[in-house]
C-alpha cells in the first residue's frame, strides 16, 4: 500500500502550498457583500410585479440600481466559483476530472458574470 | 470521486448471538462490529447480552466482561480506564467517544451499537490503524522550537497569562475521536491534517516560549492541510475531553489573516 514510503513521508506529501488565505478572505468578503446586496435585491424583486416591461427596464436603468445589480452579479458569480472550487476539491479525487471541472467552473462563472454585467450596462446606457 | 457506498468486502453482515447466562437479572444488548483480517469473511455485527448486575458501569467494563467471560477473540485497545490515554476511542451509539468514560446508562435507550472509529483502516474488530494520524502529528513538529538557548540556571519562563492560553489545548490526548468524526477528514485524510492535529499545531503556535511561530504558520497555510476545515463542528461536539478543536482551527485562520494585514 505504502510502496515502501514511510508514514512520515506520506503525511508530509508535497508540503505546504503556502496559499489559501486569499481564497478564505475573498470568500468571506463576497459573502458579506452578498448579504448586504441581497437585501437590496429582495427589495428590487418585490417591486417588479407591479411594473410592466418598460417600467422594470427604467427601474434597473437608474444609476444606483444598475450599479448595485452589477455588483450583485459579480459578487454572486465570484462567490459561487470559490464555493464550487471547494466542493470539487472535497469530493473529486481524480486528477483529470478535477482539472476539467475546475477550469470549467471558472470559465462558466466568468462567462456568467461578464454576461450579467454586459446586460446591466446595456440597460443602464439605454442601448 | 468520493465513495458513498462500501465496497463488497466491507459490507457488514449479521453475526453471532451470545445470549445472557441463565438467571441474568438486568440484561443489556450490545451489537459489536467484528472483523478478522485472518479470514476472508466480511465484517459482521455480533450480539452480546450482558448482565449489568454483574458488570461495571462503563461501556469498557461491558466490553471487558464480554472478552473475559464470553468471547476472548473480541479485540480492542484499552489501558488507563480513566479517560487519559485515549486508547479505547470508538464509536458508541453513533458518537465517537472513549469507552472507559461512557456510562452504559447514558447510552440511548435500546441496544448499544459499537463500531471502530469511522473511516479508518481496521486492524481487527474495534482497533483502527492510526499510523497516518500519528505521522500527521509528527509532521507538525509537536515540540518546543527555539533558537535562543535556554537560561543556564533555570527553565524558560512564561507568564501566568501566557500559560493560560494553553488551557483547552494541552489536555488533548490524541484519541482521534474528533478527526474521525470530521467528514472533511473522511474524504481527504491523505492531505487534510484534521482537527486533532490542528489543535496540537495551535498549542505550539500560541506557546509564548516557541520561536518557530512563522514557520509553523507557513507549514499550515495550505488549501488542504488547513482549509479543508469547513467549520462543521463535529469535532467539538464529539470530543470526550470537552475541548474545542474548531475554535483552535479558527484561531489559526485568524493568525494567517492577521499576519497579512
Amino acid at each position: 500500500m505504502s510502496q515502501f514510503r514511510t508514514p512520515r513521508k506520506i503525511a508530509l506529501g508535497l508540503g505546504s502550498a503556502r496559499h489559501g488565505v486569499h481564497h478564505f478572505l475573498v470568500q468571506r468578503i463576497t459573502a458579506i457583500a452578498l448579504l448586504l446586496l441581497g437585501l437590496w435585491f429582495v427589495w428590487f424583486v418585490l417591486r417588479l410585479p407591479g411594473l410592466d416591461h418598460a417600467g422594470a427596464h427604467a427601474l434597473l436603468a437608474e444609476p444606483c440600481n444598475a450599479l448595485l445589480m452589477g455588483l450583485f452579479v459579480v459578487a454572486a458569480f465570484w462567490h459561487a466559483q470559490l464555493g464550487l472550487q471547494v466542493v470539487v476539491e472535497d469530493y473529486v479525487h481524480t486528477h483529470g476530472w478535477q482539472l476539467v471541472l475546475q477550469v470549467g467552473i471558472r470559465l462558466l462563472c466568468f462567462l456568467g458574470a461578464a454576461a450579467g454585467v454586459l446586460a446591466v450596462l446595456r440597460i443602464a446606457l439605454g442601448r | 470521486m468520493a465513495e458513498f457506498s462500501l465496497p463488497k468486502n466491507s459490507r457488514i453482515q449479521p453475526g453471532k448471538h451470545y445470549p445472557a447466562k441463565e438467571g441474568a437479572k438486568r440484561t443489556r444488548t450490545f451489537h459489536i462490529y467484528r472483523w478478522d483480517p485472518d479470514t476472508s469473511d466480511n465484517p459482521r455485527m455480533d450480539t452480546y447480552e450482558v448482565d449489568l448486575a454483574s458488570c461495571g458501569p462503563m461501556v469498557l467494563d461491558a466490553l471487558l466482561k464480554i472478552k473475559n467471560e464470553v468471547d476472548p477473540t473480541l479485540t480492542l485497545r484499552r489501558s488507563c480506564r480513566e479517560g487519559i490515554c485515549g486508547s479505547c476511542a470508538m464509536n458508541i451509539d453513533g458518537t465517537n467517544t472513549l469507552a472507559c468514560i461512557c456510562a452504559i446508562e447514558d447510552c440511548k435507550a435500546g441496544d448499544v451499537k459499537i463500531h471502530p472509529l469511522p473511516h479508518m483502516p481496521v486492524v481487527k474488530d474495534l482497533v483502527p490503524d492510526l499510523t497516518h494520524f500519528y505521522a500527521q502529528h509528527a509532521s507538525i513538529k509537536p515540540w518546543l522550537q527555539t533558537t535562543t538557548p535556554p537560561p543556564p540556571d533555570r527553565e524558560r519562563l512564561q507568564s501566568k497569562q501566557d500559560r493560560a492560553k494553553l488551557d483547552g489545548l494541552y489536555e488533548c490526548i490524541l484519541c482521534a475521536c474528533c478527526s474521525t468524526a470530521c467528514p472533511s477528514y473522511w474524504w481527504n485524510a491523505d492531505r487534510y491534517l484534521g482537527p486533532a492535529i490542528l489543535l496540537q499545531a495551535y498549542r505550539w503556535i500560541v506557546d509564548s516560549r516557541d520561536e518557530a511561530t512563522g514557520e509553523r504558520l507557513d507549514a499550515l497555510e495550505d488549501p488542504f492541510k488547513l482549509y479543508r476545515c469547513h467549520t462543521i463542528m463535529n469535532c467539538t461536539r464529539t470530543c470526550p475531553k470537552g475541548l474545542n478543536p474548531a475554535k483552535a482551527i479558527a484561531e489559526i485562520k485568524k493568525l494567517l489573516v492577521e499576519r497579512r494585514s
